[in-house]
């Protein structure tokens, strides 16, 4: 397929200088060269297109089979028994309300948390160098992990499953997430902006607070609007935390549902409703962490 | 001053009878176990302006940041001897590192303008030392703008983001937001070696009318640009003063053979 494209590019070149030929041929070096060159462009446009492909079939089954389910009364109806007509509000509701209790835990302690990193702890502090490993290990540690420890943490001692210990859950999971991306957002704002700073007699606090801080808010936004994400389609650490729930409840102390959990529950049961709902739970998450991503791709352009 | 009224300095720096904002008396710097200044003796007269040449790494912009102890920012780095100013010597450690900064202000070789508005990156510096009502504030920032030649250019966006401005009229935002805070002394590190030769000529001409009022120390690469502004020029060479004095002697008949071959350029 591409061998043509480069014979007649060079006969194109031959005809139009005419005089002398010879110059223009390209050797066979360059011709192999070319040609290596158009496959490996092909490979790479091929693997891009896979990858686009998967994504756009995932998509597509989720739309062409939740989007069915998706009505007014699957947004306000609770979940109920299979037949009786129940909706995904208590698990939308649920997820609302653990993420967001969870990211107003992680969000204060990962950027202080980052800030501490990038602004006191520079190469040389080994507690510091501490904080980043464990910051590390902990963002490739397994979910269902996290689980377990605030099972053992917040379930077991007070006897009963919580929304709190779900909160718990997603926000360890997300705290170092909003460390990393805090700290390497601040590392890219320049010396000589903290210098600026300091040489018109600004405080390290406030050089730190007003101009690293502000020159990479969008960075740092965008680490959380991606860890919110990430928490938003977590299955693993709510099954042993904050259980699921049939009905509608706005208590943390209490189990709550959650979409992932909802999904979980109904996608494999043998009721043909309860399926439905999950596929439109899928729908819902999908859209949900696709929004958050779109968000951020636009705030970041700006 | 006329450069006539300098031109008995001595070779050790001292500078003749008139006012001296900065004294340095045989100044050492060390970047941790690297020796970057040896005894540095060298006067700043007030409302003067003193360049400070030499090759790359001859200890200029070192002994600019001495001046306004930004080194301090960095453990490790660490200066000995004395720096006298309005009386004290502010290498005591007793010296309140933000006053200082506020009257000895500095401006960058790259400028930097900090993610806000134009009105607030001025704002920002004088915020920190007084407290100004809107309309005194409007006036500061209006005239600082005015005299760095800024504000005609920009008077219809001073609430626009200052990152928007071209480099020549960010690194003037720089040098007027230094002089809001209303200092005594301003340190210029190469500040237009990032420019080009338009706002080089703004920013050099702003530097005549500027010390009037300012004493100001220019660090630049530049031989024209010291030959052209400066009143007085020290010769550094590896963490040595070499020689200083005035400008006009400095480029037509240098007493060391070592400044010779560097303003001749066979060296550096």
């Amino acid at each position: 397929m591409t061998a043509p494209v480069i014979s007649s590019a060079s006969a194109g070149k031959e005809g139009s200088t005419g005089s002398e030929p010879g110059q223009w041929r390209p050797s066979r070096k360059a011709m192999r060269r070319q040609l290596l060159d158009y496959v490996a462009t092909g490979v790479s446009i091929a693997a891009g297109s896979i990858l686009l492909l998967v994504l756009a079939s995932i998509l597509w089954t989720l739309l062409s089979r939740g989007l069915v389910g998706l009505s007014w009364a699957t947004l306000t109806h609770k979940m109920g028994p299979p037949g009786s007509g129940g909706g995904l509000a208590n698990a939308i509701v649920g997820s609302v309300l653990q993420t967001g209790l969870a990211l107003l835990m992680a969000a204060p302690v990962g950027l202080m948390c980052g800030i501490y990193l990038s602004e006191y702890g520079r190469k040389g502090n080994h507690f510091a160098s501490a904080v980043r490993f464990v910051a590390d290990m902990l963002m490739s540690a397994p979910s269902i992990l996290i689980g377990l420890f605030i099972y053992q943490l917040f379930v077991v001692p007070f006897g009963h499953f919580s929304g709190f210990a779900g909160a718990v859950a997603l926000a360890v999971l997300a705290l170092p997430l909003i460390v990393r991306t805090t700290e390497d957002m601040l590392r890219l704002v320049p010396t000589a902006m903290r210098e600026a700073g300091a040489a018109l007699g600004a405080a390290r606090w406030r050089v730190i607070l007003f101009l690293c801080l502000r020159s990479a808010r969008k960075g740092v936004t965008t680490g959380i609007l991606l860890a919110l994400a990430r928490m938003g389609g977590e299955t693993a650490p709510l099954l042993f935390t904050s259980l699921g729930n049939q009905t509608m409840s706005t208590d943390m102390t209490r189990p709550m549902a959650s979409l992932p959990i909802a999904i979980y529950q109904y996608a494999g049961a043998s009721y043909e409703d309860w399926v439905q709902l999950a596929w439109t739970g899928a729908l819902l998450v999908t859209f949900g962490v696709l929004i958050i991503n779109i968000t951020v791709r636009l705030s970041s352009r700006h | 001053m006329t450069p006539a009224s300098m031109s008995s300095t001595e070779p050790s720096g001292k500078a003749p009878a008139q006012d001296v904002a900065l004294a340095v008396r045989d100044l050492n710097f060390h970047y941790g176990s690297h020796h970057a200044l040896h005894g540095i003796s060298l006067d700043f007269p007030a409302r003067c302006v003193t360049a400070m040449i030499g090759p790359s790494g001859c200890g200029k912009s070192t002994l600019l940041r001495v001046f306004n102890k930004i080194y301090a920012l960095y453990p490790g780095q660490r200066a000995t001897g004395e720096v006298m100013f309005d009386g004290r010597n502010i290498l005591d450690d007793s010296i309140n590192l933000d006053m200082l900064r506020s009257r000895i202000g500095m401006v960058f070789q790259k400028p930097t303008p900090f993610p806000m508005s134009i009105y607030d990156n001025i704002a920002f510096g004088v915020r920190l030392h007084e407290k100004l009502d809107r309309t005194e504030m409007d006036e500061r920032v209006q005239d600082v703008l005015t005299r760095v030649a800024l504000w005609n250019e920009v008077r219809d966006r001073l609430n626009a983001p200052a990152t928007g401005l071209s480099g020549g009229q960010q690194q003037r935002l720089c040098i007027a937001r230094s002089i809001a805070t209303r200092p005594e002394v301003l340190l210029l590190d190469e500040p237009t070696s990032a420019l080009d030769p338009i706002s080089t000529a703004r920013i050099e001409e702003l530097l005549d009318e500027l010390k009037e009022e300012f004493t100001i120390a220019i660090v630049t690469h530049n031989m024209q640009q010291a030959a052209r502004c400066a009143d007085r020029v020290a010769f550094f060479y590896l963490g040595r003063l070499v020689e200083v004095d005035t400008a006009d002697r400095i480029f037509t008949n240098p007493r060391e053979k070592q400044t010779q071959d560097y303003i001749t350029g066979r060296f550096g």
